[in-house]
C-alpha cells in the first residue's frame, strides 16, 4: 500500500470534488493506496499532517496566498516522494492569482474590514489575544503563487477543475509507482500536448478574420463554427488540450484553465499576438491605424482575459511600480 | 559618487526598413547614444509579444520595435499591421502589470530615414532616461 | 557543445577607431560556446577571409560569427568564404558593429560594451542556426503578360524572341493600348501608328504568343517558377477566324455609342472595329449597348452577316493557364477632368485633354488630322496649353510629376502650328523638364523655331465667355497678371494608375506606392521587380514614363522574367517558417496571418509550402501554441539574444 495525500491549500475544494467524481473508480485508489490525509474528506488539521512520517504521493490543490499555506505546501514537499500540482491554482496560480494585478494585501483588507457591510473597522492582527490567549493568524501575502516557484513539483494536472480522464491518468502513475514501476519524468504535465483546437471539431472558415470582438453574452454564437471567427474570445489556440473542450461543448468559448500549450512560455502574451494578428486581418491598410485602434479598445481587459488562470506564472506575474 | 542611470534598451528592428534606417544612420555618421542594442528580425511582425515581456523581466529598462511605414511599405505586406495591432493591446498589457507603455516604442523608420532613426533613438533613450529603471520583479516577495 | 569562432574586424579606423576590437575578441573568447576569437585589419580582404578559413579547419570550428560591417555588406562573402571550407553558409553570422556601433558612437568604452553585446547575441544565435540547404524547385518556363499597350507588347515579344511562351492578355478588344491613340511622338514626331503597328502584328503573328485581348486575369495562386492563373474571356459574338471586316454589321447596327478609342469625339456602332489596324483584326459585339440577342428586337448584324460569324450563344470563359513569371504592364489612365474645378471640371467642351487633342491631330481620328473645336468645329485660332492639370500640386491634386506632359505639350503646340499655320499657341508651366536624348533640342526647336509663347506660371482659372475660354493666369517671370481668350484649352492632365492597375493590385495582391501605381522593390536597384518573387513591373503602371523609358523596361522585365523562367529549378532562401506537427493544434491562426497564402490546413495540422514561404516570421509571432517557428529565428533563439543583450557585465 502506498500513502496518498491530497492536500487543499487556498482551494475552492472543486478539484476535490473532482476527484470525488471520479465515482466508483475511486474504490481502486483504495486497493493500491492508503490516504493519509485529506482534510476535506476527514477531519485533519496541521498537527495530522505534521504526525505522518512520510507520503508517496500528494496531489496538492489551490492558491498559497498566505504564510500558512506555504507552509504547509513545504511540510508536504518535505515527506512526499511524488508532488503533483493539481488543478489550476497549482499549477499556475489559477483565478486567485489575478490577485497579482493589485498586489496590495492592504486594499484587501480594507475592503473587508472597512467597507459598509462591515460592523467593525478592526483589522485582525496576526497575533492578537482573545480571553487571555494569543491567537495566531497566518500572514495574508500580497501575491498569489503557484506551488512550483516555492517548492519543486514532479507532475502536473491542470484544469478547473481536472477531468476525470486525466485523473484516470493520474491514477495509472500513482499504480506504476506501487508496483515500483516506470514514472512519467519529471515535469510531465498529465494533460493533452497539443493546443486545445486539437480537440475541437468546430469548423473553421478557410481564413480566419475578426471583424470586431464581442463577449459572449453579446451574441447567440454558432454551435458548429469557430468561436474566433464569430468574434468571441476563445482561448483554445494558447490552451493546452485534454479537457475533451468541456466549456465548448456547452457553447461557451474556452477560458484557458488548462494553461499554455507545451510550446510556449507565456500564454496570454501569446493569445493576445494571436487574437490581435487576426484582427481585421482582410482591411488593415484600408481602417488604418486609428481604425484598428478602435476596433482592439473593445479589448478593455487583456490582462485578465488572457492570464486568466496563469498570471502568477507569466513571464510577468505581478503588478510592478513604475515610479507612478 | 552617485552613479548616473544608463538606461538598457532592445531594439527588434525589421530587415527591410528600420535595420537599414538604422545602416544608413551609421553610414551617415549620425551621433545617438550607444544605450541601444540591435536584434535584427527580418519584419517587426516576428516580434513576439513574449519577447518583449523577456526583455522587461530581464531588466531592459526599454524595448523598441522599428517596422516599415504603414500603411503599404511592409517588404512582407502588412506584418507592420500585425505588429501595430499587438502593440495596441500591450501598451494596455503594461499599464495593467505596472509597467510604464511609454517603455515600449514602436516606430516606422525607412531605410532612408537613417536621420529619423538617430533622432528617434535620441528621443527615447531621454525619454527612458527619464523614466528610470524599469521595476524588476523581487525574488521572494510575497 | 558549439565550436564558435568570433573574428572581429578592425576596418581600418571605421571600427577600431570607436571599439576596442582586442577587448571584443578577449571578451567574446571567454563565452561558453567560443572556442576562438582574434581580431584582423580588414576581415572582408583575401587575407582576411583565409584567415577564417585557416582558423576554421584548425580550430575544428562549426560556427562563425563575424563582427564587422552589417550583414548587407558582406554577409555573402563570409558565408561563401566559409562554405569553400565545408561549413554550411548558415552557421555563420554578422554581428554588426560597424554601422550600428562604431559609426554611431564615440565612447570608446561604452562603444566596446555595446560591440561585447552585439557580438554576444549573435553568437547565441548562430548556435542555435540549423544549417540549412536552399529550397529547389521547378519552373514553368511559360511568361503571362498583362497588359497590351507597348509595355506588354514590348515585353512579349522579348520573351517571345528569346524562344519562350507568352500569355498575353488585354482586357480591350484590340492590342496597342494608349501608344496606338497618339498622332506623332517626340522628339521625332514619327507617326505613333507607324512605329507601332508593326509590333502589333508580330504579336499576333509569333506562335510563341498567345494573345488573349477582351480578357482579364481573375485569379492567381502559387509562387514564383509555378504559377497558376485564370483568365476570363469575355464573349465577343463574333468568330475572329470567319469575320471578314467587310463592315455589313456595323453598316446595319443601329446603336450609336461614344468611341472609347476617339475619346468620346467620334461616334461608334454596337457592333465594332474599334480602329483600323486594330489586332485581333476582328468586329465585337459590345453587349452593353447591344438591343439584345433576341431576333425580335433586333438581331441585323447576325442577318446581314454572310460568312456567320456572329453568333449570340457564346459565354465568358475561364481559362486556366500555368506560368512560372508575371509582367505587369496595365498602363495609365488620365487624370479625371472632373477633378479640376478650376478648369471647370470637365463641362466645357472646349476644355479638352491631351490624349483628346492626339485623336484631333490624328490622320484617322475623328477629325481625319484636322484641329477642330469640339462645340462648334471651328478651326480654332488661339490655343492655350496648360501643363502640370493635377500633377506636381500636392495640396489639391497629385503629388509627383507626370514627367512626359512637357514634352507632349511642345509636341502639341508643335503640331497645331503645323496644321493652323496663323494660329497662336500658348504654354502655361511651371518649370521645363526635358531630360532625354534630344529632348531639351526639340523644347529648344518648340521655343525658338516655332514660335510657341512659353509663360512660366499656372493658370488659376479657365471659364467661358461667349465664343471664347477666358484663362487667367499669372507670368511668374515677370510678375504679371495675364488674360488670355483662347478658342480651345489643352490640358496636360497628370497619368494616374490604369483602372486595370487598381484592379490587378487586388487580384495579384501586390505592392502598390502612396499614389497606387506599383511598387518596385527598390527605386534604384530593382526598379523592375515587384516585392512578391516573379512579378515584374513594365510601363506606366509602375510610374508615370514615357515610350523609350516604357521600351527600355519592357525589355528590362522581360530579361529578369526570361532569367527566371530560363532556369531548370529556382533556388529558395531557405530560412523559412516551420510547424512542429507535434505541437500544432490546427487552429489556423497561421493561415490566417500569411500574407502568402503559403500556410494550409493538412490532416489536422499547419503545412508550410517552403517555396512561398518568404520567411517573415508573422506566423511565428502569432503562433498560440508554439507550433510555428521561423528556422534560424526561433522563439529560444531570440529569447537567449534578449538575455545575453541584458545579461549584466
Amino acid at each position: 500500500m502506498i500513502r496518498i495525500a491530497i492536500a487543499p491549500l487556498g482551494s475552492c475544494s472543486g478539484c476535490d470534488v473532482a476527484i470525488a467524481d471520479i465515482g466508483e473508480d475511486f474504490a481502486d485508489i483504495a486497493k493500491i493506496a492508503e490516504i493519509v490525509y485529506w482534510p476535506t474528506g476527514a477531519d485533519l488539521k496541521l498537527e495530522d499532517l505534521e504526525a505522518i512520517d512520510y507520503i508517496d504521493i500528494t496531489l496538492s490543490h489551490g492558491s498559497i496566498r498566505t504564510s500558512e499555506q506555504e507552509e504547509i505546501l513545504k511540510l508536504l514537499r518535505k515527506k512526499s516522494k511524488v508532488m503533483v500540482a493539481f488543478g489550476s491554482c497549482a499549477c499556475f496560480g489559477g483565478i486567485p492569482g489575478l490577485v497579482n494585478l493589485s498586489p496590495e494585501r492592504e486594499d484587501v483588507m480594507r475592503t473587508a474590514y472597512e467597507s459598509i457591510s462591515t460592523d467593525k473597522g478592526e483589522w485582525p492582527s496576526e497575533k492578537s489575544k482573545i480571553d487571555g490567549k494569543i491567537l495566531t493568524l497566518p500572514k495574508l501575502y500580497n501575491l498569489g503563487h503557484s506551488h512550483d516557484s516555492l517548492v519543486e513539483m514532479d507532475y502536473y494536472v491542470p484544469g478547473c477543475p481536472p477531468v476525470e480522464s486525466q485523473i484516470r491518468d493520474l491514477l495509472g502513475v500513482a499504480v506504476a509507482y506501487s508496483k515500483g514501476g516506470e514514472l512519467p519524468p519529471k515535469g510531465t504535465v498529465i494533460a493533452g500536448a497539443r493546443a486545445l483546437c486539437d480537440e475541437c471539431d468546430r469548423e473553421k472558415p478557410e481564413k480566419i478574420v475578426i471583424d470586431r470582438f464581442y463577449r459572449p453574452h453579446e451574441k447567440e454564437a454558432d454551435p458548429n463554427l469557430c468561436f474566433l471567427a464569430q468574434g468571441i474570445i476563445c482561448m483554445g489556440p494558447a490552451t493546452r488540450s485534454g479537457c475533451g473542450t468541456r466549456c465548448i461543448n456547452a457553447n461557451m468559448p474556452c477560458r484557458g484553465c488548462f494553461g499554455p500549450p507545451p510550446g510556449i512560455r507565456d500564454q496570454g502574451s501569446k493569445m493576445l499576438s494571436a487574437i490581435t494578428s487576426l484582427l481585421a486581418a482582410d482591411r488593415e491598410a484600408e481602417l488604418g491605424e486609428e481604425g484598428l485602434r478602435e476596433l482592439l479598445e473593445r479589448i478593455s481587459d487583456p490582462t485578465g482575459t488572457f492570464y486568466r488562470f496563469t498570471l502568477p506564472s507569466a513571464i510577468i506575474n505581478r503588478r510592478l511600480n513604475d515610479g507612478r | 559618487m552617485k552613479k548616473v542611470f544608463e538606461p538598457r534598451i532592445v531594439a527588434f528592428l525589421c530587415n527591410w526598413c528600420a535595420y537599414s534606417g538604422a545602416d544608413l544612420a551609421g553610414v551617415s555618421r549620425l551621433k545617438y547614444p550607444p544605450n541601444v542594442v540591435p536584434i535584427r528580425v527580418m519584419c517587426s511582425g516576428r516580434v513576439d509579444p513574449q519577447f518583449v515581456l523577456e526583455a522587461f523581466r530581464e531588466g531592459a529598462d526599454g524595448v523598441f520595435i522599428g517596422g516599415c511605414h504603414t500603411p503599404s511599405d511592409c517588404h512582407y505586406v502588412n506584418g507592420n499591421f500585425k505588429t501595430y495591432k499587438r502593440k495596441i493591446v500591450m501598451d494596455r498589457m503594461l499599464e495593467q502589470i505596472g509597467i510604464n507603455p511609454r517603455r515600449l516604442r514602436l516606430e516606422w523608420v525607412s531605410a532612408s530615414e537613417g536621420k529619423k532613426f538617430a533622432e528617434v533613438m535620441d528621443e527615447f533613450i531621454a525619454e527612458v532616461r527619464k523614466l528610470g529603471p524599469v521595476p524588476r520583479m523581487k525574488e521572494g516577495e510575497r | 557543445m558549439a565550436r564558435v569562432g568570433v573574428f572581429v574586424c578592425h576596418c581600418g579606423f571605421n571600427i577600431a577607431g570607436t571599439v576596442d576590437v582586442e577587448k571584443v575578441a578577449e571578451t567574446l573568447g571567454k563565452d561558453k560556446d567560443v572556442v576562438f576569437s582574434t581580431t584582423y585589419k580588414y576581415m572582408c580582404s583575401g587575407p582576411g577571409q583565409t584567415l577564417v578559413q585557416e582558423a576554421i579547419k584548425e580550430h575544428r570550428l562549426d560556427k562563425v560569427i563575424i563582427a564587422a560591417c552589417s550583414p548587407g555588406m558582406h554577409e555573402a562573402t563570409f558565408r561563401s568564404a566559409a562554405e569553400d571550407v565545408g561549413l554550411n553558409p548558415y552557421d555563420v553570422e554578422i554581428a554588426n558593429i560597424r554601422e550600428q556601433c562604431s559609426w554611431v558612437h564615440d565612447d570608446m568604452e561604452k562603444g566596446t560594451e555595446k560591440a561585447i553585446k552585439i557580438a554576444r547575441s549573435m553568437v547565441r544565435k548562430v548556435v542555435g542556426n540549423q544549417p540549412l540547404e536552399p529550397v529547389k524547385v521547378g519552373v514553368t518556363p511559360k511568361v503571362l503578360v498583362i497588359g497590351g499597350g507597348i509595355a506588354g507588347i514590348q515585353a512579349a515579344l522579348d520573351v517571345a524572341d528569346a524562344g519562350y511562351e507568352v500569355i498575353l492578355v488585354e482586357k480591350e478588344t484590340s492590342i496597342g493600348g494608349h501608344m496606338a491613340q497618339l498622332s506623332e511622338t517626340f522628339p521625332t514626331l514619327d507617326c505613333s501608328q507607324c512605329i507601332l503597328t508593326p509590333k502589333m502584328v508580330a504579336v499576333s503573328r509569333n506562335p510563341k504568343i498567345k494573345l488573349m485581348t477582351y480578357s482579364e486575369v481573375i485569379d492567381i495562386s502559387g509562387y514564383v517558377g509555378n504559377f497558376k492563373v485564370k483568365i476570363k474571356e469575355k464573349p465577343r459574338y463574333v468568330d475572329p477566324e470567319k469575320c471578314n471586316l467587310c463592315t455589313d454589321c456595323e453598316d446595319v447596327c443601329p446603336v450609336v455609342v461614344p468611341n472609347e478609342f476617339d475619346m468620346g469625339l467620334s461616334i461608334r456602332k454596337a457592333i465594332y472595329l474599334p480602329f483600323p489596324q486594330a489586332v485581333p483584326s476582328t468586329y465585337t459585339l459590345d453587349m452593353e449597348k447591344c438591343l439584345g440577342l433576341d431576333p425580335i428586337r433586333c438581331g441585323k448584324c447576325i442577318e446581314v452577316c454572310d460568312v456567320e460569324a456572329i453568333d449570340y450563344d457564346v459565354h465568358p470563359k475561364i481559362i486556366e493557364e500555368e506560368v512560372g513569371a508575371i509582367i505587369v504592364a496595365t498602363g495609365y489612365d488620365l487624370y479625371p477632368k472632373n477633378m479640376l474645378g478650376e478648369y471647370g471640371y470637365g463641362e466645357d467642351e472646349d476644355i479638352i485633354n491631351g490624349l483628346e487633342f492626339e485623336r484631333m491631330l490624328s490622320a484617322s481620328g475623328p477629325t481625319k488630322g484636322e484641329v477642330r473645336r469640339p462645340s462648334d468645329g471651328k478651326v480654332p485660332k488661339r490655343v492655350v496649353f496648360i501643363q502640370c492639370a493635377g500633377s506636381r500640386d500636392p495640396d489639391n491634386h497629385l503629388p509627383y510629376c507626370s514627367k512626359i506632359c512637357c514634352m507632349y505639350t511642345a509636341k502639341h503646340a508643335m503640331l497645331y502650328k503645323h496644321h493652323v499655320e496663323d494660329g497662336e499657341a500658348y504654354i502655361f508651366y511651371i518649370d521645363i523638364r526635358a531630360a532625354g536624348k534630344g529632348y531639351e533640342e526639340f523644347i529648344h526647336r518648340a521655343m525658338e523655331e516655332e514660335r510657341i509663347v512659353y509663360l512660366r506660371g499656372k493658370p488659376s482659372k479657365v471659364f467661358r465667355k461667349g465664343e471664347k475660354l477666358v484663362v487667367w493666369g499669372v507670368d511668374t517671370l515677370l510678375g504679371e497678371k495675364i488674360e488670355i481668350e483662347a478658342d480651345l484649352v489643352v490640358l496636360a492632365m497628370a497619368m494616374v494608375p490604369g483602372k486595370g492597375t487598381g484592379e490587378i493590385i487586388d487580384v495579384l495582391n501586390c505592392a502598390a506606392d502612396e499614389n497606387e501605381f506599383l511598387k518596385e522593390v527598390h527605386p534604384k536597384l530593382r526598379p523592375v521587380e515587384s516585392s512578391t518573387p516573379g512579378f515584374f513591373l513594365a510601363g506606366a503602371a509602375q510610374a508615370p514614363k514615357d515610350i523609350p523609358d516604357t521600351v527600355a523596361q519592357a525589355s528590362a522585365a522581360a530579361s529578369k522574367a526570361l532569367s527566371v523562367i530560363g532556369q531548370e529549378y529556382l533556388e529558395h532562401e531557405p530560412a523559412v517558417a516551420q510547424v512542429d506537427e507535434d505541437l500544432c493544434s490546427g487552429c489556423e491562426v497561421c493561415i490566417s496571418v500569411c500574407p502568402y497564402g503559403a500556410i494550409s490546413p493538412v490532416g489536422g495540422h499547419a503545412e508550410v509550402n517552403a517555396v512561398m514561404c518568404e520567411g517573415c516570421g508573422s506566423c511565428a509571432a502569432a503562433c498560440p501554441s508554439g507550433a510555428m517557428t521561423l528556422k534560424n529565428g526561433t522563439q529560444e533563439q531570440i529569447f537567449d539574444m534578449i538575455r545575453s543583450i541584458l545579461q549584466e557585465g
